[in-house]
């Protein structure tokens, strides 16, 4: 499937350059012709959605520091001049604070499209780890830069998040202190947050390169989850899917649009508006909301150490993903019983994000608990068990057989196609 | 994409061209905020204009101030300094242009139309070369009036060796033009604003 190139140079300059860097050839192969099931939904999208959004962040976030002083007497107030002063710097300044959120209601989706199609399963287990790494860096990215405006949650959020590693046993206050350059959050913590800002993100392109490069050795799963079998079951990636995909992503610039332009700050926290206070913590401080269902995790375990290995154990869970599900089925669509599990699932994951929103007291502990058990016996009980247990529905013996039985019906109607 | 094989428009040309058209009209739309963040922010236009007290200055002496991040000269010329750069035919100067931003455009680099009339003594002019932007000392080069061991007037450039005159006029060296004169207006008899 790794897309052998026909690319012929045309004219004298294109061979002569084709044989000093066959650059175009990669192109062709891997860009243009390359083989990709022809039964991919929307949901197959939000790849090109996300690297979009990358580009998107990195440019804006290049803009944002040509105005940007990274300095505790000085952050506060750059990031108001961004808003005032600069021309267009609002605009800039929104496009890059949504667009952290939008990155991860994309990655999201993307996240859980790969969970219910079993996108994570073999030949693909590289390909999904290189995802959930992408997923890490995107969440310490993410994290160091709403520390930049040196706001009251940013402050605190950096407080609390670098404290995590204080649970280490021994070692746990010499490692905060070496986070912190010091014996607080301060100026040293601020600069070296600004760098590892500003150089995540290319480590994050650079990853999202393997997970190209992995995910073109096997190919594109689909919603049948069947193997592509013959170029019966294939088109070109492009016209067809740089159009469906340019499609989605220009929908997806609408929604984003809407953010900046209507509700800007709905999803930050107005006390961030106010500058960072080391001698005076906010009532109720909470993580962005792509943080919460970890968060949830964190508070519901009754033990500082505990809280943050369950945590940790939270996300590095998805690397063991491919390992922990027993079934070969691939699709959900085939798996009756997954299917429900799977929805189950989401549900849980939206309301530990609920639960982290709120603040640690009665109910909402217990309730906490709760899902964080059921969100680890998804993994560690239910998804091991459902591939001994389940019988799976027949599945479609080609990705071409199947995408012409649901076209039947429809071409039955309109003979004179 | 498949006109070819439908002979009339369907859904994938509406979609096509649909994108399209969005996505070309969103990326200029973008591309003018994301260029003009560069240009000077308001906090920097605010800067735009500066006072400066002329009473301190004596006679043959001069100041640099602040505008605009540029540094402006301030003189106070002898009389030795005027006549000198009064003496000068424009036929004889490198730029022909008074280079004043408070005289009309095309008027000639006479000693009277770099200064304000009634005010000739001062000479208010940009510290910066012509040539490459250094720069240059005050009381140097070819063209300052010398008295015995001491040389009054005149810039010479270290950077590239232009020489300029006692009304700060190119004579010498790579620079094309003469030291620019900023816009300036006397509030006083000895108070001016520069911008």
């Amino acid at each position: 499937m790794s897309g052998h190139s026909t690319y012929e140079p045309k004219s004298a300059f294109a061979k002569w350059f084709h044989e000093r860097l066959p650059v175009m050839d990669l192109v062709k192969g891997q860009a243009l012709d390359f083989p990709t099931p022809k039964n991919l939904n929307y949901f197959w999208t939000f790849g090109g959605i996300l690297a979009v959004m990358l580009v998107v962040q990195i440019l804006t976030g290049v803009m944002l520091v040509m105005h940007y002083t990274p300095h505790v007497d000085y952050a506060f107030a750059s990031v108001e001049h961004i808003m005032r002063d600069v021309n267009s710097g609002w605009l800039i300044r929104y496009m890059h604070m949504n667009g952290a959120s939008m990155f991860f209601i994309a990655v999201y989706i993307h996240i859980f499209r790969g969970m219910y199609y079993g996108s994570y399963k073999a030949p693909r287990e590289v390909l999904w780890m290189i995802g959930v790494l992408i997923y890490l860096v995107m969440m310490a990215t993410a994290f160091m830069g709403y520390v930049l405006p040196w706001g009251q949650m940013s402050f605190w959020g950096a407080k609390v998040i670098t404290n995590l590693f204080s649970a280490i046993p021994f070692v746990g206050d010499s490692i905060t202190t070496l986070l912190w350059g010091g014996y607080s959050v301060d100026n040293p913590t601020l600069n070296r947050f600004f760098s590892l800002h500003y150089l995540l993100p290319f480590v994050l392109a650079a990853l999202v390169a393997l997970h190209i490069w992995a995910l073109h050795v096997p190919g594109n799963n689909n919603p049948t989850g069947v193997s592509v079998k013959s170029s019966q079951d294939t088109l070109p990636f492009h016209p067809y899917y740089t159009m469906k995909d340019a499609f989605a992503i220009v929908v997806f610039f609408m929604f984003f649009a809407f953010w900046i332009f209507f509700a800007p700050n709905y999803l930050g926290h107005a006390i961030n508006y106010q500058q960072a206070n080391p001698l005076v913590t906010p009532a109720h401080i909470v993580p962005e909301w792509y943080y919460l269902p970890f968060y949830a995790i964190l508070r519901a375990v009754p033990d500082k150490l505990g809280g943050v290995i369950a945590m940790f154990a939270s996300i590095l869970i998805l690397f063991a993903l491919p390992w922990l599900d027993t079934s070969k089925v691939r699709s959900g669509n085939y798996r009756p019983l997954f299917k429900g599990f799977f929805w189950i699932f989401v549900v849980v994951c939206i309301g530990l994000g609920y639960l982290g929103s709120r603040p640690a007291e009665g109910l909402y502990v217990v309730f906490s608990q709760i899902l964080t058990v059921y969100y680890f016996a998804h993994f560690l009980v239910i998804l091991p068990l459902l591939g001994l247990l389940e019988s799976p529905k027949p599945l479609p013996s080609s990705i071409s057989d199947d995408v012409l039985a649901r076209s039947r019906p429809a071409t039955a109607a309109v003979p004179a196609e | 994409m498949s006109t070819a094989e439908h002979a009339e428009t369907n859904r994938r040309d509406f979609l096509y061209i649909a994108t399209g058209a969005v996505g070309a009209v969103g990326a200029a739309l973008t591309a003018w905020p994301f260029i003009n963040q560069m240009n000077p922010d308001a906090s920097v236009r605010a800067l735009a204009s500066v006072e400066v007290d002329l009473s301190p200055i004596a006679e043959g002496q001069e100041i640099t101030i602040k505008w605009r991040g540029n540094p402006v000269f301030v003189r106070h010329r002898l009389p030795a300094e005027i006549e000198a750069a009064k003496a000068v035919s424009v036929a004889d100067l490198p730029d022909p242009l008074a280079r004043n931003a408070n005289v009309a455009d095309g008027d000639e680099a006479t000693d009277v139309n770099r200064v304000v009339a009634g005010k000739e003594q001062f000479l208010v002019m940009m510290g910066v070369c012509t040539h490459l932007g250094c720069v240059p000392i005050p009381n140097e080069g070819d063209f300052a009036v010398v008295e015995g061991s001491s040389k009054h007037g005149g810039w010479f450039c270290p950077c590239h060796g232009s020489h300029y005159d006692t009304a700060g006029r190119i004579r010498k060296g790579p620079a094309p033009q003469n030291l620019p004169i900023p816009q300036y207006t006397y509030l006083s008899d000895t108070q001016i604003r520069i911008g």
